[in-house]
């Protein structure tokens, strides 16, 4: 059936309007951002004049230089941790044949279904306990494990065809050499796609920031916005929109970079 | 005493001596000989036994009891192409898998070479195998494919090379080998296929349906190639497959299963022209044999209380089912059975027919000529009887061709 | 052979075990310890530096249900959590239908719709702070422009929560979005050419094409928006701080004053059992669905 032209143009205006409407907040936030404290004061929504001094401001009269590299820091790393030790348990759990594997594997599930929210008093304690309180250790180590990861990678290497497996263990292949030149190269995208994921939501991580640091020394960009917001009682709205668009950067980049891996790299792991 | 001067009893005994001596020297010579003789024989022996496959009674169930393989015994000889056939179901990737020892067997063998390798890991029992989906790794170019077992097991970079255009050479990839499998159709992949299992060295080739995804004019040309391949290189193949038609052009051996049961080992025209009994008979060639239900009865064949088929074949008189290859009809004018035509399929170098002869009983027929007839038609024709199987009710063959000859 | 079997089964065992163990540690000292701590807090009497002092059974749950701040944080997490769920997958369903059209650049829209995804709850917060702000927000300068009364929307009891729903409905809807424009672009195209030949409405076709098609997933896009709801802090803590008046909040926030800032951990444990109880309830009724839409398809 042929749509016409009318038709089309029809639908790309409500897509247009759509987005408008959607990504206004962002927009006005940007807008906001390359404006002048007074423009903003006359409740201008955008610029009078197109200026980069709250930019500049961010990264020289606040610590968000400090507490984006932080979270970097913590986001990779816990990433990293994330990445391999899911592909380790989920190595183990498609590729293994041992005893209770199957109760092992229902608790790794159960703890998708655990809310850490109710888990933070007694985490904040062991911390406390263990002198770990405002490090990188006290905000990473509790997600290096993930079961959501481990079972996005074991729905992925179950898709292995048992061919290659079986290649494998004609060429004498070990287990290292099976999981590192026929297993990781062929669910390479499923692991780029949990990599990106997981790198979104450290980088994203509130409560729990929040409440192992006490200070500035480990602090995440998260917890720096929060403390930028209450600190700016004066309402430096140019600042404050200049500040959360620099830590938004990274992330929107990966949505855009990874956006069609995670339709389908999210829809498989977590719906399969 | 003997010496007593006489000369005589001398020469006597000298002659004894000699005869003696003489048969003795023979004697040791013939043992002498026969000693090469059967140590030759037995290291020649040896030779042949090389590079052999024997399953001794293999048996194989399913965790809830369901028999897959119910004692399977074969030998596979060196450089014999030996085709497993059989539908789905009926064991023949499980025997496959039991010989390259993906699966644990509930009882009995697997021999190669003289040597029990039941209990050995895949990679110590020296074969390899290509597989029905190709199993290649979609990342690797068709080279770094061919040599993945190569670079797996640390050979030598010079000697990956050689052997890796040697096989290409083999396999006619050479322009290909630095595409990704993506980029290849499927023929050119189980090429790679073919060339990575080949580039092992392993003289034992598994293949698991390898024909069974490409189209049907690729797969002629790969069956010609293949059977070529195993030929000019004298390496044993152990091929499974559910396509009758592989199994008759390319086996020297063919392994017919059904229900993990074995109905007969044979070479292809064995199996065509003396199967072991109907399921065998009717696996065989298309369109497949008719089995008529017939009655012996004063030295003839009774065919739906309707026809009669003279026969010389002395058995006893009873029923048995007659089996007829459908090219083993001639249609003649004045015939000694006749029926409806209820299907018609030119074929344009021949044409294949049915006819209900009654009763509900249909017969295949296929002539070398164009027919023009139209459904409806009554056709008439013969049953070459001295080419006919005869079975027992249960369905075992009881005579083949000229025994159940006959005047028509 | 058994002994072929037995022999596999010790060799891998050992490796098996290996590589689940770095998992199981952390998951020991961080999820199984907590949990099993929260649930013991629960009952017990605690000092202030939430240290357990006596076992008081269910006496933190009683006195909870008989707390009016607490009744109020629970109906409005209710409220909450049914608003938000609702208005987000209604709005990413017709958003993922418009981006499921074949128009060119329609790529670029798809990207623009889901990258809220990517945007923090610090960053949807201080972005609709902004938007909700009296004085120089967008929301008042529409409302005069449209000549109406002007609203407080953070300190008013019921605006607030309409801005947190608001909010929170602005950032899920990237995630929600990209799993439903899936599931509709998973739909087969020949159901619709037939649609077509049949002559159906685009009410029909979605009735009875796009919806029945796109279930498992609207199921399984419910759950997880319901669970992540149930799981609000960082919209509350920025824009609300739970007030005006504990008309916003919610249980996460509850938990986290009540653990954090009143000192109170039996009482915030045993909110905590509360919201595992919830958690544990959906999913496991998503478990329960899929595994058997699971066994369907597998029939198939």
């Amino acid at each position: 059936m042929q749509t016409s032209n009318v038709k089309k143009g029809f639908r790309l205006a409500t897509l247009i309007v759509l987005t408008l409407l959607l990504l206004l907040p962002l927009f006005v936030g940007i807008s906001l951002s390359l404006s002048s404290s007074q423009s903003i004061a006359q409740g201008h929504l955008l610029p009078d004049h197109l200026e980069f001094a709250n930019y500049v401001k961010v990264f020289t009269s606040t610590s968000m230089t400090k507490f984006l590299w932080h979270s970097f820091i913590i986001s990779g790393s816990v990433m990293i941790g994330q990445v391999i030790l899911s592909i380790m348990a989920a190595y183990a759990f498609v590729f293994l044949e041992f005893r209770f594997k199957k109760a092992a594997f229902i608790l790794f599930l159960s703890t998708m279904m655990l809310p850490f929210e109710a888990q933070i008093i007694p985490n904040f304690a062991t911390m406390r306990d263990l002198n770990l309180l405002n490090t990188y250790a006290a905000i990473g180590l509790p997600f290096l494990a993930s079961a959501f990861g481990t079972f996005m990678m074991k729905t992925s290497f179950e898709q292995i065809p048992t061919a290659l497996k079986q290649l494998s263990d004609i060429e004498g292949l070990s287990h290292f050499q099976f999981a590192t030149r026929v297993v990781m190269p062929y669910t390479k995208v499923s692991i780029i796609t949990f990599a990106l994921y997981s790198f979104l939501t450290n980088w994203n991580m509130y409560l729990w920031p929040l409440i192992a640091t006490t200070n500035d020394n480990v602090r995440t960009v998260q917890i720096g916005l929060r403390q930028l917001r209450s600190q700016d009682t004066a309402s430096n709205w140019g600042l404050i929109m200049a500040a959360i668009i620099v830590s938004v950067i990274p992330t929107l980049l990966i949505i855009f970079l990874g956006q069609k891996y995670f339709k389908k790299g999210l829809t498989n792991g977590v719906i399969k | 005493m003997l010496y007593d001067g006489d000369y005589r009893s001398y020469n006597a005994f000298f002659n004894l001596y000699v005869i003696v001596m003489t048969s003795l020297h023979q004697i040791v010579t013939i043992i002498l000989l026969t000693t090469i003789i059967i140590m030759t024989s037995m290291a020649f022996e040896r030779v042949q036994l090389y590079m052999t496959i024997e399953l001794r009674h293999l048996k194989k169930k399913y965790d809830n009891g369901e028999e897959v393989l119910t004692d399977i015994n074969a030998t596979i000889e060196n450089g014999q192409f030996y085709i497993l056939v059989g539908a789905s179901g009926s064991g023949k990737s499980t025997i496959l898998n039991a010989i390259a020892g993906f699966i644990p067997i509930n009882d009995g063998t697997v021999v190669i070479n003289e040597k029990d390798v039941t209990q050995l890991p895949p990679k110590d029992r020296n074969l390899s195998m290509v597989f029905q989906n190709y199993a290649l790794m979609p990342n690797l170019t068709v080279a770094e494919n061919i040599v993945f077992g190569l670079a797996a097991r640390h050979t030598a970079k010079d000697i990956q090379q050689q052997k890796l255009n040697d096989v290409l050479n083999l396999v006619h990839l050479e322009e290909y080998k630095n595409k990704k499998p993506g980029n290849l159709s499927g023929g050119q992949r189980q090429r790679v296929s073919l060339a990575r299992a080949l580039v092992s060295d392993a003289q034992i080739i598994l293949m698991d349906e390898p024909l069974s995804n490409l189209d049907a004019k690729l797969r002629a040309e790969m069956r010609k190639e293949i059977r070529a391949l195993q030929q000019q290189l004298g390496i044993t193949v152990i091929y499974v497959t559910h396509d009758q038609t592989e199994a008759m052009t390319m086996g020297d051996q063919v392994m017919v299963l059904n229900k993990g049961k074995i109905e007969q080992i044979g070479s292809p025209l064995e199996l065509y022209n003396a199967p072991a009994n109907t399921f065998v008979a009717d696996f065989f060639g298309s369109p497949s044999i008719n089995l008529l239900d017939v009655k012996m009865r004063h030295n003839s064949f009774h065919l739906n209380d309707q026809f009669e088929m003279l026969t010389n074949v002395d058995i006893d008189e009873g029923q048995y089912i007659l089996g007829v290859r459908p090219e083993n009809i001639v249609i003649s004018e004045n015939g000694a059975l006749r029926g409806e035509l209820t299907h018609i399929e030119p074929l344009g170098d021949g044409t294949n027919i049915e006819v209900n002869i009654g009763q509900n009983q249909s017969v295949r027929i296929k002539v070398s000529e164009q027919l023009d007839l139209t459904l409806g038609d009554v056709v008439s024709f013969n049953v070459l009887i001295d080419r006919a199987l005869l079975f027992t009710p249960s369905g075992q063959l009881l005579h083949t061709g000229k025994s159940v000859s006959a005047v028509i | 052979m058994k002994k072929a079997s037995n022999l596999k089964f010790r060799n891998e065992s050992a490796l098996g075990w290996l590589l689940l163990l770095p998992s199981f540690i952390i998951l020991g000292i961080f999820v199984f310890y907590p949990m099993l701590k929260t649930f013991f807090l629960s009952t017990q009497l605690t000092d202030l530096m939430g240290n357990p002092i006596k076992f008081i059974g269910f006496k933190n749950f009683s006195n909870l249900f008989t707390s009016d701040s607490f009744m109020t944080s629970f109906t409005i997490t209710l409220i909450f959590v049914f608003f938000s769920t609702l208005l987000t997958l209604v709005m990413a369903y017709l958003m993922a239908m418009s981006a499921s059209q074949k128009i060119m650049g329609i790529a670029v829209f798809r990207t623009m719709f889901s990258s809220t995804m990517g945007v923090s709850v610090t960053v949807a917060s201080i972005l609709w702070l902004f938007m909700f702000n009296p004085q120089i927000g967008m929301f008042s300068k529409i409302l005069t422009f449209l000549h109406l009364p002007q609203i407080n929307f953070l300190s008013d009891p019921t605006w607030s929560l309409v801005a947190i729903i608001g909010t929170t409905v602005w950032m899920n809807l990237g995630f929600a979005f990209l799993i439903l424009l899936g599931a509709i672009q998973a739909i087969p195209q020949d159901l619709y050419q037939v649609a077509d030949l049949d002559g159906a409405s685009w009410l029909m076709r979605l009735r009875k094409i796009t919806i029945p098609a796109t279930s498992p997933t609207i199921f399984f896009v419910t759950v997880v928006t319901l669970i992540n709801a149930f799981q609000t802090f960082g919209q509350v803590d920025i824009l609300t701080s739970g007030g005006p008046d504990y008309h916003t909040n919610l249980l996460v926030y509850a938990i986290y004053q009540d653990a954090f800032v009143n000192h109170s951990v039996g009482r915030a444990s045993a909110q905590s059992v509360i919201l595992t109880i919830i958690i544990m309830l959906f999913t496991m009724i998503q478990f329960y669905v899929k595994n058997r839409k699971g066994a369907n398809y597998a029939n198939e």
